[in-house]
């Protein structure tokens, strides 16, 4: 079985929010990086799929020369080899820009599987699988949280719907899933993968003109979040703040007795 | 015209639908009070075709096809691209459900035009409708621009706009089917019927007080610092989406989107980062407490009180402050 997994990197979780002069993007240099969560654990079925079935498990990624980072982890985790559509112009490129890059990459390599994180912690469209799926002319289901193969050509997967409820969908193969957090436990890289992985291929893929074409929708301003509600912060020693919280729970928002 | 897109299972209205007729009667306001339909499609569909015209709209359109049910992103995808066509809608809006997740990406893409995604707001930039929407998870808002020819897909966050401030009409709306071409057998999704996983012992949405423990607990062995503070303060405990994946408590103490959506009076969010796929299942809480180490983390904005810092200091603090007063 061939499988591809579509990973993004995206800025670490305690990273510091700062604008560019334009106010439209973050200052990308004040930014450190990680491979998106989601897309994590997409890697993590697709390597556990490749130990049931054999195979091979290919990473994509569209992005600068910076996410040959996330790259090279994936294949330091396990994955075979990579392939990489350069562009700098890609790091706050839309879904549509990415899924048409991607696609065009993946054109002649024939995948069985594709899959993908169900959002990136950076822009959060949950578009670019979907997309993707589409332009492949691929069956899909999003927010995945099983993945079993049956027969050797179907899909029986299990999508999570809201509050708790779940279902399973059957589906030929080739096919797109879009997998939900939580659906395994990660691995993560040993020494051996690491060694492992300088010798594995990164394919540098060209950004097709007719990807960037595809761009359906511009950001025009971006800025830290107005507040809903006014806060009070409470200061002082966290034996200070603890007592000042539970004075004010009491006496003022009256939710303790 | 702008196109809202209902969701219904099983003949019966999703709730999210009248929010998004609410953000499409702001967004039609913004853009020079242009008229608004309402689709529907599905089987079984008269009951809430009729719930539906209660709305200050001009008409409502159903479409009955035995292929849309149950629903499949292929079948709707096929049905929702023909009546598109027939209605031609210059902006199209959706609540962002799971379901929209699910098939809206691929109906935009197949007749490649732009989608916005989980939009919290509409506001006009000089001759342009901007879509306000979060990004890097809650920490930064963005305005965005649609671009290409129409229609647009707007897809509205679940929360942001309320059922209840959707206006209702004089009278009914008259209600409209429409035929749509789809075939049953191109359908390669093949869904079973939806479960629940266990029966829910814990009724979170019950509970009068809940302390919520997110990424910043660390260790699964640092859960009982949580649980003593929830006993302290007569509260059940409860847990952003990455702690339950990660085992350390029971996926039906889940707040949020894919878990429990709870409105108590009191709700104290410990290392709780603030994503708003947790958001949406604790906002409408009376009083929020956040503790967190980053004073930008997007909690905050929703809280009621906060306090910047360690939680390994400040929750046994409070926990003797309850006890101890």
């Amino acid at each position: 079985m061939k499988i591809a997994v579509c990973i993004k990197q995206v800025p670490t979780r305690d990273w510091q929010p700062r604008l560019n002069e334009a106010k439209t993007w973050i200052r990308e240099q004040d930014a450190t990086f990680e491979m998106n969560e989601p897309d994590a654990y997409a890697l993590e079925e697709a390597l556990r799929l490749r130990e049931k079935q054999s195979g091979e498990v290919v990473v994509c990624s569209a992005g600068p020369a910076r996410v040959a980072q996330v790259l090279r982890e994936a294949l330091a985790r396990g994955a075979d080899r990579a392939i990489h559509v350069e562009d700098e112009g890609l790091g706050n490129a839309d879904a549509f820009v990415i899924a048409s890059a991607l696609a065009a990459a993946m054109q002649d390599e024939q995948f069985d599987l594709i899959l993908t994180g169900l959002q990136s912690d950076d822009q959060g469209f949950a578009q670019t699988g979907v997309i993707l799926a589409e332009r492949l002319n691929r069956s899909h289901a999003t927010i995945i949280m099983d993945v079993q193969v049956t027969g050797g050509q179907t899909l029986h997967v299990k999508r999570e719907l809201e509050g708790g409820w779940f279902q399973w969908v059957d589906m030929p193969m080739p096919a797109v899933l879009t997998i939900q957090s939580g659906i395994n436990q990660l691995r993560y890289a040993t020494l051996k993968g690491i060694m492992a992985a300088k010798k594995k291929e990164i394919r540098k893929s060209p950004l097709p003109s007719a990807a960037t074409a595809a761009t359906k929708s511009r950001i025009v301003a971006l800025y830290p979040p107005e507040k809903a509600k006014k806060t009070h912060m409470i200061s002082g020693s966290p034996a200070e703040a603890a007592r000042e919280l539970v004075r004010r729970l009491r006496d003022d928002a009256r939710v303790i007795s | 015209m702008i196109l809202v897109i209902g969701e219904q299972r099983g003949g019966k209205l999703n709730r999210a639908t009248w929010e998004a007729v609410a953000g499409a009667q702001q967004l039609a306001a913004a853009v020079g009070n242009q008229p608004i339909s309402v689709l529907v499609i599905g089987t079984g569909l008269a009951e809430l075709a009729a719930e539906l015209a209660a709305a200050a709209v001009q008409e409502v359109v159903t479409v009955e096809d035995a292929a849309l049910e149950p629903y499949t992103p292929d079948g709707y995808t096929a049905a929702l691209q023909d009546a598109i066509a027939q209605l031609s809608p210059s902006t199209v809006v959706l609540p962002h459900t799971y379901q929209t997740r699910d098939f809206a990406p691929k109906l935009a893409a197949r007749l490649d035009r732009a989608i916005v995604t989980d939009v919290t707001g509409v506001k006009a930039v000089g001759s342009e409708v901007a879509f306000v929407r979060p990004m890097f998870q809650g920490k930064l808002t963005a305005d965005v621009v649609a671009e290409g020819p129409a229609p647009h897909f707007v897809t509205f966050q679940i929360g942001a706009f309320r059922a209840d401030q959707a206006a209702r009409g004089n009278g009914p709306a008259p209600v409209r089917a429409l035929t749509v071409a789809v075939q049953g057998q191109a359908i390669r999704q093949k869904p079973e019927a939806p479960f629940q996983e266990a029966r829910q012992a814990v009724d979170l949405s019950q509970a009068e007080r809940i302390v919520s423990v997110g990424r910043g607990i660390k260790e699964q062995s640092n859960i009982p610092l949580a649980q003593a503070l929830a006993e302290a303060l007569g509260a059940e405990l409860a847990a952003s989406r990455p702690i339950c994946d990660a085992g350390w408590l029971p996926m039906e103490r889940q707040v949020g989107s894919s878990g429990q959506t709870v409105a108590p009076k009191l709700y104290l969010a410990l290392g709780i980062s603030g994503a708003i796929q947790h958001l949406v299942g604790m906002k409408g809480s009376n009083t929020i407490v956040a503790i967190n180490k980053d004073p930008d983390a997007p909690i905050f904005e929703v809280a009621d009180y906060g306090i910047v810092g360690d939680l390994f200091e400040i929750v046994p603090a409070l926990t003797a402050a309850l006890k101890g007063t």
